[in-house]
C-alpha cells in the first residue's frame, strides 16, 4: 500500500559466525533514528561502534513526521540536515477549529537569521534513509548488522556480551557499552525487569496517511489544522497535516471503548475522510490505531548499559517530542561517551547524561501529558472545563492560550545543571543560529569545545577552538555579523564556552580569566563530579 | 485584569492541570459545589467589585 519503496538492507555473515572477531567500543542496539544518529555521532568523534537490528528495512508505517529546528540542528551537524530540509514540507501557520468556526491561527513565522525553520514534515521512513546514507559513509567505524535480533546479554562491571541471532546462526558479541536504542518496547529493558512507569491514555487515535495531489489549504501552502468536535466528528478531535510527496497526516481520535479493528478499515475511514477533504481524490497510503503513553524509565545509565530514544521514554504524540527527544538524547550522549571511550574523561560524564536527559525527558512528558490531557477529557467536569475554554477562546485571547492542542517540541535549557558553570544570558540552553562571515554560526560550535566570542572580547588560547564573531582581526578565525543578528541575539563583549553539544556551559562577560575559563572546562568535562564522587 | 488581558503568562497549561486535579474524584455535585467556592474565593482574592461584574457581564454573555 505504501507509496515509499523500501529497499531491504542485505544480510552479511558476520566474522563472530566463523570464529572470528568479536569486541567492538559500542554495540548499538537498534537501527532506528536513535540508533543510526549514536552510531553517525560516535563515527565523527572516531569511535567505532556496531549496530544490530532485528529488521532489514527502514521504518514502516505512520510515525513521526514534525521534525523541530533544534533536531535539525543537530541533524546538520551529522551531516543530514540539508538532504532533509530540501525534502521536507516546510510549515508555518497552524489553525485551531471549534466545530465548523476558526478560533484562532498561529505563525511560527521563524525569525529571519536561521538555518533551519521552526520545523519541518518529513515521515520517519526518509529520515532513517538519509541517516542510513550517511552511516555508511563510514564503513571503517559504523559496523551495520541487519537481520540480526540481539536475544540475551550479560553486563559485567567493564563490559558487556550479546547473545546475537541471525538467519545464518547465533554468536556472542563483546562491547565495553551497550546503547539499547531498541525503541518503546525495548527487550533489553524488559530483561533486566527495569520499570517503566507513567500515564497510560484509554483514548484511541486512528492515523491514516492518504496521497492526495490537490492541497485542501488555500493557495496550497501547507498548514496545520485542528479540530476540536468538528460537525465531521462529533465531541472529538481530529488533526490534519502535511507531508512530502502529497502525503497528508489525518489524526481522529476514537471513543476509548472503540474496536481498533473496525475501525481502521476502509469502509469506516473513507467517510471520515472525505468529511475533511471533501471530493478531492485520495489514495490511501496507511492506517492504523493507536493508544498513547506518556512513561520513562527512572535512570537511563544502567552500569555499561544505557538507555537512549524510545527505551527509555515514551510520550504520547501531540507536541511531536517522541523522535526529536531521542535525537537530542544521541546529541547528548555522543561527545560524553566518545571522550570516555576515548578515556579523556571518567564515568560521571556519562552520569551527567542520565541527569540532563532525565530533566529533558520530564519535561516532555510533562508537556505531552498535558496536552493529552486536555485532549481527552476523562470526567463530564472535565469536558465541561473544556468546552467553556473553547467557547470563550472565539473572543478572548488568554482562553486560546489555554487550548492545549500540542505544545510543540523546544530544546530544553541545561542550566543549573553540574556540568553548567552558573552565569548570566544563555548558559545552559542550546546556542542560536545567526548568519556569520558567508554562512552560519552553528556549524563553527559543531563537534568540539569551543570559546566563541562576540564583538568587543578578546579570547585567549587555552588550546580550544576560538571563534571570534564580530570582531577586528585576531590570532585566531574571525566572521563578520553578515545581518546584525549575532550581536542582536548575543550583545556585545560576552564568550561563551560552547560544548559539542551546541549547549552553552558557561559565560564570560568582558574578560575572559584562563583560570576561571579552564574551571568551567573542567567542570563541564565532569571532572569536578568526579572529584566528588572520588 | 480584564478579560483582555494575558494573566496567566507562560504559566497557563500549568494553571489549567491544577484546576483538573484539583477536581479529580470528585462527583458532578461535588465539582459543582467546589467550582461555587472557587468563584467565591477568586471573587474575593479580586476584590474589585465593578471588575466582577465586568467579568459576570462577559461570562454571561459568551456563548
Ligand atoms: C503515530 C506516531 C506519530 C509520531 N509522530 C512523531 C513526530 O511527529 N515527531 C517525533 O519526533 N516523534 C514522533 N513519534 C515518535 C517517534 O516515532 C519515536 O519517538 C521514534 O521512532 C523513536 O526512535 P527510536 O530509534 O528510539 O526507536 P524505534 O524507531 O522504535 O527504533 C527501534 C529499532 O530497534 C529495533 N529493535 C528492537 N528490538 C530489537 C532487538 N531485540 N534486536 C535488534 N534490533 C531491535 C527495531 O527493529 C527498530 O528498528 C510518533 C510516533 C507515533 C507512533
Amino acid at each position: 500500500m505504501p507509496a515509499y519503496s523500501y529497499d531491504p538492507q542485505p544480510f552479511v555473515r558476520p566474522p563472530e559466525l566463523d570464529g572470528g572477531r568479536t569486541g567492538a567500543p559500542v554495540a548499538i542496539v537498534g537501527a532506528g533514528p536513535v540508533g543510526l544518529a549514536m552510531a553517525i555521532d560516535l563515527a565523527l568523534q572516531g569511535v567505532r561502534s556496531v549496530v544490530l537490528d532485528d529488521n532489514n528495512v527502514v521504518s514502516v508505517g505512520s510515525r513521526a513526521i514534525c521534525w523541530a529546528k533544534r533536531t535539525l540542528e543537530i541533524f546538520d551537524r551529522l551531516g543530514v540536515g540539508e538532504r532533509m530540509l530540501a525534502k521536507g514540507v516546510t510549515w508555518k501557520v497552524g489553525r485551531l477549529f471549534h466545530g465548523e468556526t476558526e478560533v484562532y491561527s498561529f505563525d511560527l513565522l521563524p525569525e529571519d537569521g536561521h538555518k533551519y525553520p521552526a520545523f519541518i514534515n518529513l515521515q520517519q521512513y526518509y529520515v532513517e534513509q538519509y541517516l542510513l546514507d550517511r552511516a555508511k559513509e563510514f564503513p571503517d567505524l559504523i559496523d551495520l548488522r541487519f537481520l540480526s535480533k540481539v536475544t540475551g546479554h550479560h553486563a559485567r562491571e567493564d563490559g558487556v556480551t550479546l547473545t546475537v541471532e541471525t538467519p545464518e546462526g547465533a554468536y556472542d558479541l563483546r562491547a565495553d557499552w551497550l546503547l539499547a536504542c531498541d525503541g518503546a518496547n525495548s527487550a533489553t529493558r524488559r530483561r533486566m525487569g527495569l520499570a517503566f512507569a507513567g500515564q497510560t491514555f484509554e483514548e484511541q487515535f486512528l492515523i491514516a496517511d492518504i496521497e492526495m495531489a490537490e492541497s485542501p489549504f488555500a493557495q496550497g501552502q501547507p498548514e496545520r489544522w485542528f479540530w476540536f468536535d468538528p460537525s465531521f466528528h462529533p465531541g472529538k478531535s481530529a488533526l490534519l497535516h502535511m507531508q512530502p510527496d502529497d502525503i497528508y497526516r489525518i489524526d481522529l481520535q476514537l471513543d476509548p471503548g472503540a474496536d481498533a479493528k473496525a475501525e481502521a478499515t476502509e469502509e469506516k475511514v473513507i467517510p471520515r475522510i472525505r468529511a475533511i477533504v471533501g471530493d478531492r481524490p485520495f489514495r490511501l497510503d496507511w492506517l492504523s490505531v493507536y493508544r498513547f503513553r506518556c512513561i520513562r524509565l527512572d535512570r537511563f545509565v544502567q552500569g555499561r548499559v544505557i538507555f537512549v530514544g524510545d527505551s527509555a521514554h515514551v510520550v504520547s504524540p501531540f507536541g511531536a517530542r517522541g523522535g526529536n527527544g531521542g535525537i537530542q538524547d544521541a546529541d547528548n550522549l555522543g561527545w560524553k561517551l566518545a571522550a570516555v571511550v576515548k578515556g579523556a574523561a571518567g564515568p560521571a560524564l556519562i552520569a551527567s547524561y542520565d541527569e540532563e536527559r532525565g530533566h529533558g525527558a520530564a519535561e516532555n512528558i510533562l508537556n505531552s501529558a498535558r496536552s493529552t490531557n486536555f485532549m481527552t477529557p476523562k470526567t463530564p467536569v472535565e469536558a465541561l472545563f473544556r468546552h467553556e475554554t473553547l467557547r470563550l477562546a472565539h473572543d478572548h485571547p488568554f482562553a486560546r492560550r489555554l487550548i492545549n492542542s500540542g505544545r510543540l517540541s523546544l530544546p530544553c535549557s541545561l542550566a543549573g545543571l553540574s556540568l553548567q558553570t552558573p552565569g548570566e544570558g544563555r548558559v545552559g540552553e542550546p546556542m542560536v543560529d545567526a548568519p556569520v562571515g558567508e554562512g552560519w554560526l552553528l556549524p563553527l560550535l559543531h563537534g568540539a569545545f569551543t570559546l566563541v566570542g562576540f564583538g568587543d572580547i578578546a579570547l585567549p588560547d587555552l588550546g580550544l577552538r576560538r571563534v571570534g564573531i564580530g570582531q577586528s582581526a585576531r590570532d585566531y578565525p574571525t566572521y563578520d555579523d553578515r545581518t546584525g543578528h549575532a550581536l542582536q541575539r548575543y550583545g556585545t563583549g560576552l564568550a561563551y564556552l560552547v560544548r559539542p553539544d551546541g549547549h552553552a556551559a558557561a559565560v564570560f562577560r568582558g574578560r575572559v580569566d584562563p583560570q576561571a575559563l579552564d574551571a568551567a572546562l573542567s567542570r563541564a568535562m565532569g571532572r569536578d563530579c568526579e572529584r566528588a564522587m572520588a | 485584569m480584564s478579560a483582555q488581558q494575558m494573566g496567566l503568562g507562560a504559566r497557563g497549561d500549568e494553571f489549567y492541570e491544577a484546576l483538573m486535579a484539583a477536581h479529580d474524584g470528585l462527583s458532578e455535585a461535588e465539582s459543582h459545589a467546589l467550582n461555587a467556592r472557587l468563584v467565591l474565593l477568586l471573587a474575593n482574592r479580586i476584590g474589585d467589585v465593578d471588575a466582577l461584574k465586568d467579568l459576570l457581564v462577559v461570562a454571561r454573555s459568551c456563548g
